[in-house]
């Protein structure tokens, strides 16, 4: 009767219509009397500003108004920071929505124009005169963090707004008593997030009611309306946030913004809709960004090949405020992974969260992981040619072995299964690493710089226990909810508070529906993304909506069953005990030619006339899964490089991929997944970057100068997997979202530099343009 | 990303674009628009009046001119690479036009435009030069040919008179025999250049009888290798001899190189030797 469709890969039901460019995105909203806003941006990096005029801009053609932070006094609060990590003498200097008196990196918001057209309110910005008195510059992190550093505020001393370690065993014990220690500092560079879709924002607020409503570009409406609270006034209930289609976001869409609480602002001191739209130039500067680590990291080994510890000191670029999440990044999402996929008995780190004067940085898909298993498996690359061993020999010595339920690490987390080495001999056998080796050493003997590179990763997602949030700072919980609500006629809808922007979840949520109550998945309809007709929920980020939205909607489910067993008994005058359930019908233990099929009792409870004694009417249900962990995917990457020489170009040639994030529900989606995850992993080691001159210029600030991924540049993916159920979650489910992305920088940093490893060269910055590989290789062939 | 107001104009012939070209302070022609409109956007260019050539339909087409080849300024980058005319008399522009920017770039950029434009990493006025074609001109005081060498005059400036506008450019044939061969590195964002090198080899007898040898993208103007053909001229054409006339290309470089944040001037003076080894190396296979 039901088509069966948990574990196949049919199709995205949501690309229809984002494909056919259908979906109504923020920007698409129209509502009458709608005015436009323009904001000014700083154009210093640090400057006090000395005055502000905007008398002239006032007067321009098609004007409302403008407004500078002044009138925001007593009107918005600050910002929030929303991941405030205990015992880390966490500073949260104020950061309003409109710069005051003092800008801190270029595109820092300045003033507002609100005009009739959104042309009329970009001129009007060329009118505003600001005249500034520019301050010192800081940008790389360390420097940052040194006394002496320009300050970006006068309360933050070296600019460091933490202090966090993470510390199991006695790291400095095992380093003095090592046969084999390396070391490295490796830089992993600020990235933007480029998702198509710039943010935007629509503000509507009915002072009569008192009611505000958003529009906004969210991953997590429900923190968005939380938040909106916090910094306009208006009470939560009072306050309705809609993401509708959300083109993208790479966590770039977590944080609560500036521009949103000015849309908010300008909507309500004017008392018309108000509409704000990033332009991509803006979102180069105004749009949280990602990474910005420098990291001075250590790995101790003895001559048999065992890893005994790992110590690190990170400076982690914040920019120039705290975002929404972003101390939780570097630090909770970072330090507690340090173990990887090995046993690592003795740990110890110490990350610095520094500002400095670029954009913020917060959550970027990854966020903080990557930064964790590039060091990690960097350093097991190091130690492993200390000890003149094979990678994938030492890195096989070194894994956790096989576990179903439970394994602690060092760092004091407890990851919930595994079976590390599955999935390195899967990986090693689909690219035939003892073939690649004996190729390389053909090419080697010829002068070629081929390299080969792995990496064997574990991370943390699934966020997570909420209780574990409350203990690490996080200012909110981490369950989900969902209402599964069966109509008259059968059809389903499932309300979510996490909201999917494109990963797939619509079809693979309506997967999870037809798995447990046998409806046709095609009968399954998602609402998410509107605070007022979804329930509660935190959001869609950190490989969790799958695993937290999913769990809750498996949950809710289940009561359905369990009202429709005792619905069945009730009209097929049975005990409940001696129901049975099969593919979406019911019957009486060895009768199954008189079932009642879901449909048939979401139509009798839905019209009530015949109902057992005491059951309420109605077919529907509501769950709260709060996770008892969080879920620790896995796998093994390999890439195959082959570097000229003579220019310093790379030749990304081959990449393996095997993942394992558990059960899978759809394998077509997972796959999509991991190919993207695995682009904009490869994209900071060869290509992506922001850079910026020593006044804080960035010098990337196009698409013509930022250099993304491009498909030309890229090899065909090969991607398989391995099936680890998580044994804590009610589907095995483990979570997807950014395994590609945390695997694939160390994978392709490992494989260059194993390139260019007979030349004596270890270390050259992320990414690995051309010029500076060509220095590189100079430098060592002149001795240096 | 919003430009600032400007009127828009629409030509319908090469007079009229004149006519509005001199009648309108700061106007501008719009082209493909795949240099101009992002300059205006970024408010980087805030021309008060554009004046759209794109219907203009004199300006476009490949046409036979002696033993070369014509191309209206309106042509495409694709059209260019598509043209069995200029594959046949003047290959190595089809080539270099094949390579520009992305699919979407040659279906809008013109050859009109790439000139007129002159970003010093543009494939077209490196191979232009190499080829001696000669940019033909429209304006008030009437028509007049400017040598490619002549052309370029520097960072986005040439040698077109206020309210002049570029209507084709003629390119002569390439010689019987010779091997012709543009190769670029390619900015891995934007696709521009960071070195092209453009080269024509005659080879008799095993000999280098003659060469034209040009490089773009590490000067503001394309750069001849005088160096590089001085030292071919006359030799042989085996690895070495073209690798040892390539590294002389470093002193055809006046010191005016140069660097940005993807590519130092050091780098790109490096490079030039070595895309000018390749160049040289294809288009010798290619000869004969
Ligand atoms: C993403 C991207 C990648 C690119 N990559 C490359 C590349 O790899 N190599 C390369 O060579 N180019 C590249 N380009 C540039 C592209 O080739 C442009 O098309 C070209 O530079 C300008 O041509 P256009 O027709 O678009 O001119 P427009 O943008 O319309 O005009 C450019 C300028 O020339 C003037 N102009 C236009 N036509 C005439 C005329 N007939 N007479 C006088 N003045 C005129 C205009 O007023 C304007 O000042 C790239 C562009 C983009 C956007």
């Amino acid at each position: 009767m039901t088509t069966r469709s948990f574990g196949s890969g049919i199709r995205r039901r949501e690309d229809p219509r984002l494909i056919t460019g259908k979906a109504p995105y923020t920007d698409d909203i129209k509502l009458p009397g709608m005015v436009h806003a323009a904001i000014l941006r700083s154009p210093h990096a640090h400057a006090n500003i000395k005055s502000i005029d905007t008398s002239a801009a006032a007067s321009q053609p098609g004007v409302v108004a403008v407004y500078t932070g002044a009138d925001t006094d007593g009107v918005l609060a600050g910002m929030p920071c929303a991941w405030l990590i205990p015992g880390s003498d966490l500073k949260t200097p104020e950061h309003p929505a409109i710069a005051k008196d003092r800008v801190r990196y270029v595109g820092d918001a300045v003033a507002v124009v609100v005009a009739g057209t959104r042309y009329e309110a970009e001129d009007a910005l060329e009118h505003i005169e600001v005249e500034y008195e520019t301050l010192g510059v800081v940008i790389n992190p360390k420097a940052a963090a040194q006394p002496g550093a320009a300050q970006l505020h006068d309360d933050v001393e070296n600019n460091i707004a933490f202090t966090w370690a993470v510390a199991g065993g006695d790291a400095d014990a095992a380093f003095a008593a090592a046969d084999v220690t390396v070391s490295d500092t490796i830089t992993l560079p600020r990235l933007i997030a480029n998702p198509m879709e710039p943010r935007s924002a629509v503000a509507s607020y009915m002072a009569a009611m008192g009611e505000l409503t958003l529009w906004s570009t969210s991953q997590n409406p429900h923190i968005a309306r939380f938040l909106t609270s916090v910094v306009t006034g208006v009470p939560e209930h009072k306050i309705r946030v809609i993401a509708p289609e959300v083109g993208g976001g790479f966590g770039s869409k977590i944080p609560y913004y500036p521009d949103e609480a000015i849309t908010a602002f300008c909507a309500m001191k004017l008392g018309v809709p108000v509409k704000w739209t990033e332009t991509r130039s803006e979102n180069y500067l105004a749009t949280t960004q990602g990474r910005d680590h420098v990291e001075e990291v250590e790995m101790a080994a003895t001559s048999d090949g065992t890893i005994t510890g790992l110590r690190t000191t990170v400076y982690a670029g914040m920019g120039a405020y705290l975002s929404t999440a972003a101390p939780g990044v570097p630090t909770i999402l970072h330090g507690l992974m340090y173990s990887g996929a090995y046993n690592i008995p003795n740990i110890s780190g110490t990350i610095y969260g520094v500002f400095n004067n670029g954009t913020p940085v917060d959550a970027y898909r990854g966020a903080g992981r990557p930064e964790a298993t590039t060091l990690i498996e960097r350093l097991v690359d190091l130690t492993a040619a200390a000890l003149d061993m094979d990678p994938a020999e030492f890195r096989r010595k070194n894994l956790i072995p096989k576990f179903e339920n439970g394994h602690d690490v060092a760092t004091g987390i407890i990851y919930d299964s595994g079976d590390y080495e599955l999935t390195l001999n899967t990986c090693l056998a689909n690219a035939d690493y003892e073939g690649l080796r004996a190729a390389q050493a053909a090419a080697r003997a010829e002068g070629r710089l081929v390299g080969i590179g792995m990496a064997t990763w574990v991370e943390i997602c699934g966020l997570g226990p909420s209780q574990v949030a409350g203990a690490v700072g996080f200012q909110g919980g981490l369950w989900e909810s969902a209402i599964v609500r069966f109509h008259p006629t059968g059809k389903v809808n499932v309300m979510v508070g996490s909201s999917p922007h494109g990963q797939g979840e619509e079809t693979t949520f309506a997967q999870i529906v037809s798995e447990e109550l046998g409806v046709p998945v095609e009968d399954v309809e998602i609402i998410h993304g509107d605070t007022d007709n979804t329930p509660m929920g935190w959001g869609t980020y950190g490989s969790r909506t799958t695993v937290v939205s999913g769990g809750a909607i498996a949950f809710a489910s289940r009561k359905i069953k369990e009202k429709s067993k005792e619905l069945a008994a009730h009209l097929l005058e049975a005990a409940v005990e001696d129901i049975e359930y099969d593919d979406g019908r019911f019957f009486v233990r060895g009768s199954d030619d008189q079932a009642k099929t879901i449909q048939d009792i979401a139509l009798m409870a839905n019209v009530a006339w015949s109902m057992p004694e005491g059951m309420e009417p109605g077919l529907e249900a509501s769950a709260f899964y709060d996770p008892p962990n969080f879920t620790y995917p896995f796998g093994t990457h390999l890439a195959v490089v082959e570097v000229n020489a003579e220019t310093g170009h790379i030749d990304l040639q081959n990449y393996w991929a095997v993942d394992d994030c558990g059960v899978q529900i759809n394998p077509m989606i997972v796959e999509g997944q991991v190919h993207g995850g695995v682009v904009q992993g490869v994209g900071p080691a060869l290509w992506e970057g922001v850079v910026y001159d020593d006044n804080g210029q960035p010098l990337t600030g196009t698409m013509q100068d930022y250099a993304l991924p491009r498909a030309d540049l890229l090899p065909d993916i090969n991607v398989a997997s391995t099936t680890t159920p998580s044994p804590h979650h009610p589907l095995g489910l483990k979570g997807v979202g950014e395994a590609g992305t945390i695997a694939a920088t160390p994978t392709v940093y490992n494989a260059v530099m194993d390139a260019l490893r007979p030349l004596g060269v270890n270390r050259v910055d992320m990414p690995l343009t051309p010029e500076k590989v060509w220095r590189a290789i100079n430098d060592a062939k002149n001795g240096g | 990303m919003f430009p600032s107001q400007f009127t828009y104009h629409r030509a319908a012939s090469v007079a009229e674009a004149v006519e509005l070209l001199n009648g309108n302070e700061g106007a501008k022609l719009l082209a493909g628009g795949h240099s101009l409109l992002p300059m205006m956007k970024l408010r980087l260019a805030s021309p008060p009046t554009l004046v759209d050539i794109g219907q203009v339909a004199e300006l476009k087409g490949v046409s036979a001119d002696g033993d070369g080849v014509r191309i209206g300024a309106l042509t495409t980058h694709a059209e260019i690479a598509g043209s069995a005319l200029v594959q046949e008399r003047a290959p190595v522009l089809a080539e270099a036009a094949s390579r520009v920017g992305d699919p979407a770039v040659r279906n809008r950029g013109t050859i009109g435009g790439n000139v007129a434009h002159g970003d010093p990493q543009s494939d077209l006025p490196t191979v232009l030069t190499a080829l001696g074609a000669t940019i033909n001109a429209a304006g008030q005081n009437g028509e007049r040919g400017i040598a490619a060498a002549d052309f370029f005059t520097g960072l986005l400036e040439n040698a077109l008179d206020d309210g002049e506008i570029v209507t084709s450019v003629s390119v002569p044939g390439v010689a019987s025999g010779a091997g012709t061969a543009y190769v670029k590195f390619s900015h891995p964002a934007s696709r521009y250049s960071v070195v092209g090198a453009a080269a024509i080899v005659s080879v008799a007898n095993g000999v280098c009888s003659s060469a034209s040898v040009v490089v773009g993208g590490v000067e503001s103007t394309p750069t001849r290798a005088a160096s590089v053909e001085a030292a071919l001229a006359g030799s042989g054409v085996g690895a070495d001899a073209l690798a040892a006339a390539a590294s002389a290309v470093s002193g055809d470089f006046q010191g005016d190189a140069m660097g940005d944040v993807y590519a130092s001037s050091e780098y790109r003076q490096a490079m030039a030797g070595v895309y000018v080894r390749r160049a040289l190396e294809a288009a010798v296979a290619r000869g004969g």
